[in-house]
């Protein structure tokens, strides 16, 4: 009713020329609209067709889920096919990848943002290390085919890959304890400096034990991007396929991500099945890893409030 | 020994002094373990150079850079890169096709339009997708995506280069989505604000403020993105082929560098062998594209923050 009367009160004739020009506004809020949508839309359909690309692979393969699948070695015939080989080799990488470079990752990290003279060094450490953050997994890979296989001569074993992973993983952890320290609210830094405390005290008593919680989220995420490689172990000789479990560090290896791409590189139907399969056993320990990260980073919120 | 027997003071200076001789310690200590990064950096540099100049005795700079045929196993070899490199560009092209549109409208969407809630529950969401490793992408490549563009366009190939840039595309979504996205919530209130004063609808605010203000950490996200999928090897090695091609054609296989460096490693390489050394010449090639691009997208962050901060 309302409108109908405005409208015919528009059609008189107004003393100033511009109130007479026709609005072009329904037409730029329909087209505000629509974009609005379209972003909407775009988020809605990424994430619905990741989910999609997941749960058709969930229905791949959990019917080869069972006890077997978990005890068997992977053979030739896909009803006899396991991972356990794979299972144990990723179990040893990611213990060998975390005793090398959780230390390494978090004291670089420390001394970089809490103890080093800021300078022209530091600077250059730090560009350093973001550019090896953007360094290729393949480069990764050649590098440790050169150095840690051959000229330190270990060979294809499970050291040469975990070496090699760690170096990758290097970057990601000094780069997320860096962050966890800067978060530190720096009057606690400030108050153990001025009760005389060293800087070195006050990293280890006071920053570090504030930026624990950052720093392990870091950690978890880099390893969990370790776990999921695979490049670099083709290019290092991990074995496709292996019918013993690892017994140390010099021995041959292979991986989950190593088992998926062979059974997903061929042809039979059965192989594809495995490989979905595998894929969601190690869908499974990096959401497991990541709900550790987000639980952490959610309690350490609740404990500063 | 203990505190009660002496004066305080001299018990002061020995904890003094002890701690700044631990301090010292650590120091040296911790330098010394931060030199890692810088050794990884020389050794990688190094091992590249060292086994690319005992290539480079064998064939070219010129016939490298300008060859028009990879065809390292066959008798006569020949090692032209352009095949593999203009893979490669394909791919990362074609994948940026992909993920810049895409990531950039999720971004707008978190940043602009979503509630506050929402944002912070599909932050993570699209976080977490980026911790999906690249073989499962190859998986998703080969018995999803693949069938799915044959049945659409029947002349599709078994191995070609659109499933894989389609599926390097998704992979790098969250990359760029994420990255735009802090560059969206930078740009200051205060301009989106003069921008509605002025009567602007949400979508004319978009465009012509809040997207150019924050257009040098979208071009960052982009620049990172493109090295991301440069250097992407795994679904790139399973969805697209092993056959160096010189084509346009996004429906035939064809290979990139890093999926030769996959396909030479699954055989068994002879230590020293031409293949062997070629391996460190197309790592080289991707070490120096990636580190460019690197180079580029921080010094547009650096920009960036120059101008907001």
């Amino acid at each position: 009713m309302i409108n109908l009367n405005l409208n015919s009160n528009a059609t008189t004739k107004s003393e100033h020329p511009l109130l007479d020009q026709k609005g072009n506004l329904g037409k730029r809020k329909l087209k505000s609209y629509i974009f609005a949508f379209m972003c909407f839309l775009a988020t809605v359909s990424v994430i619905g067709l990741i989910a999609y690309l997941i749960l058709d692979t969930y229905l791949q393969g959990s019917a080869w889920i069972n006890a077997d699948f978990f005890t068997n070695f992977a053979s030739r015939m896909p009803n006899k096919s396991g991972i356990k080989a794979a299972l144990f080799g990723t179990i040893w990488l990611l213990g060998i990848t975390a005793l090398f470079s959780i230390p390494v990752g978090v004291i670089s990290g420390i001394y970089l943002e809490e103890l080093m003279k800021r300078g022209y060094f530091h600077r250059f450490i730090s560009v350093n290390v973001s550019n090896l953050a953007g360094v290729p997994s393949v480069v990764y890979g050649i590098f440790g085919l050169a150095f840690f296989v051959r000229m330190l001569g270990f060979e294809r074993s499970l050291l040469s890959g975990a070496l090699t992973l760690s170096l990758m993983s290097l970057p990601v952890i000094i780069i997320s304890t860096r962050e966890a320290i800067a978060a530190v609210p720096s009057s606690i830094k400030m108050g153990a400096l001025a009760m005389g405390a060293t800087k070195w005290q006050t990293a280890r008593d006071h920053i570090f034990p504030t930026a624990l919680p950052g720093i392990l989220t870091g950690v978890i995420l880099a390893l969990s991007r370790a776990v999921g490689e695979t490049a670099p172990l083709i290019i290092l000789g991990a074995v496709s396929f292996l019918a013993f479990v690892p017994q140390g560090w010099n021995d041959g290896y292979t991986a989950l991500p190593m088992q998926i791409y062979t059974w997903v590189s061929k042809p039979q139907e059965e192989f594809h099945q495995l490989a979905a399969a595998t894929i969601i056993v190690l869908l499974g320990v990096l959401l497991v890893a990541n709900s550790i990260a987000i639980f952490i980073r959610i309690r350490s919120r609740k404990v500063k409030l | 020994m203990t505190q009660s027997d002496q004066p305080l003071s001299e018990w002061t200076n020995k904890a003094y002094r002890r701690a700044r001789w631990e301090q010292t310690f650590v120091h040296y200590l911790f330098l010394a373990i931060s030199f890692v990064t810088i050794l990884t950096t020389i050794g990688i540099i190094a091992t590249l150079a060292i086994e690319s100049q005992h290539f480079f005795s064998h064939i070219t700079f010129s016939e490298f850079l300008t060859g028009t045929k990879w065809e390292p196993l066959f008798e006569p070899k020949k090692f032209g890169v352009l095949p593999i490199l203009w893979g490669t560009m394909m791919i990362a092209f074609g994948a940026c096709a992909v993920a810049v549109p895409t990531g950039v409208a999720i971004a707008l969407y978190l940043s602009e339009y979503a509630h506050p809630k929402v944002r912070s529950s599909l932050k993570p969401i699209i976080e977490l997708l980026a911790g999906i490793p690249s073989v499962v992408f190859g998986y998703f490549a080969v018995t999803i995506i693949t069938p799915f563009l044959q049945k659409l366009l029947p002349s599709t190939e078994v191995f070609n280069a659109a499933s894989a840039a389609l599926t390097v595309g998704i992979m790098i979504i969250p990359l760029v989505a994420s990255l735009s996205e802090d560059a969206f919530r930078s740009v200051p209130q205060s301009m989106r604000d003069a921008g509605y004063a002025l009567g602007a609808t949400p979508f004319e605010v978009n465009l012509r403020v809040v997207i150019p203000a924050a257009v040098s950490g979208i071009m960052a996200s982009v620049i990172l993105a493109f090295a991301r999928a440069i250097g992407e090897t795994m679904a790139v090695s399973l969805a697209a082929g092993s056959s160096p091609n010189l084509t346009l054609n996004f429906l035939e296989p064809i290979q990139t560098m890093t999926g030769f460096i996959v396909q030479v490693s699954m055989g068994d390489v002879q230590h020293g062998s031409i293949e062997y050394q070629s391996l460190f010449a197309v790592a080289g090639m991707l070490f120096i594209v990636t580190m460019i691009f690197n180079y580029l997208a921080r010094k547009i962050v650096a920009k960036m923050k120059q101008a907001y901060e």
